[in-house]
């Protein structure tokens, strides 16, 4: 008999997060970072509302922590993206290697 | 447990939709498709936020992610990118070292997963219907301290976005060019 339980959603969530980290790791491009960071974010939002659905379905715990979550990404992005055009009208690139101001 | 079909067929529709459409995100050598991919990812996820009973997530994922996360991303990509966008979303020299450690932690994952005795832990009641009303009334009683917190970091955010993307000198050239038209 097919089923799906919560092992199935964390499997996903953990699938998507480590996509997330390779990109993350392993992107040129500031901005492609940025998104990984996301889909990284994202997976953790799958993790806690399958988690507030299958064991805390009256307190809606996880439901309420994945709207925070998805404030503090929205905030993220954008600051994030202000960061990388100030860092690119100051080195003309967004490619991370370049980023290399506080090496000695 | 999920025993309906339906919900089973949705189930694996949407997972091998969003795990497609995110490998494609990392793997595009274009960034505006990434981008494109990442909507795709994003709507598909509010899919499976509707099947685990979620319906206030699932509609606050599609403005904020799909509606606003994605356009913003677009529109820092045009201001910072040459015109020619191919070859813009390359990898790095760190490809296979960070294969190996994304590997090892979904290998890790996976078993913790597996190993975890969640049937312990199952709650036996459903989730409400009305999932909007419960959520409003605790954001509103239990939760209003972190909802006002969220509030001074969203207009600290926004505040600090523009003061940091702010181009000074861009800004008083374009003062001149007004100056300079209003002599005309």
């Amino acid at each position: 008999m097919l089923t799906i339980s919560l092992t199935h959603y964390v499997i996903l969530s953990a699938l998507l997060f480590s996509i997330g980290l390779f990109g993350v790791i392993t992107k040129r491009n500031a901005v492609a970072v940025l998104i990984c960071i996301e889909i990284m974010l994202n997976a953790v939002n799958i993790n806690l509302v399958a988690f507030s659905k299958y064991i805390t379905p009256i307190d809606f715990t996880g439901q309420i922590f994945s709207l925070f979550v998805i404030t503090v990404a929205a905030a993220e992005v954008g600051i994030g993206l202000a960061i990388i055009i100030a860092i690119y009208r100051n080195k003309l690139s967004v490619n991370l290697d370049d980023f290399d101001l506080l090496k000695w | 447990m999920e025993t309906s079909i339906y919900s089973v067929i949705a189930f694996y529709l949407l997972a091998i939709t969003i795990v497609g459409n995110a490998a494609l995100v990392v793997f595009a050598k274009n960034i505006v498709h990434s981008v494109l991919f990442l909507a795709v990812t994003f709507i598909s996820m509010a899919g499976l936020f509707l099947l685990l009973d979620a319906d206030f997530i699932a509609a606050i994922q599609v403005l904020v992610y799909a509606g606003a996360v994605c356009i913003m991303v677009v529109f820092g990509i045009m201001l910072i990118q040459a015109p020619d966008m191919k070859g813009t979303n390359l990898f790095n020299t760190q490809l296979f070292a960070g294969g190996g450690v994304v590997a090892l932690v979904f290998a890790l994952c996976a078993i913790l997963a597996g190993r975890t005795a969640w049937t312990d832990l199952l709650a036996t009641q459903a989730v409400p219907e009305n999932t909007i009303q419960v959520i409003g009334t605790l954001l509103m009683s239990k939760y209003v301290i972190p909802f006002e917190v969220v509030a001074i970091l969203l207009l600290v955010a926004l505040v600090g976005a523009i003061v940091i993307a702010r181009d000074d000198a861009g800004t008083v050239a374009m003062d001149e060019g007004v100056k300079a038209n209003a002599h005309d």
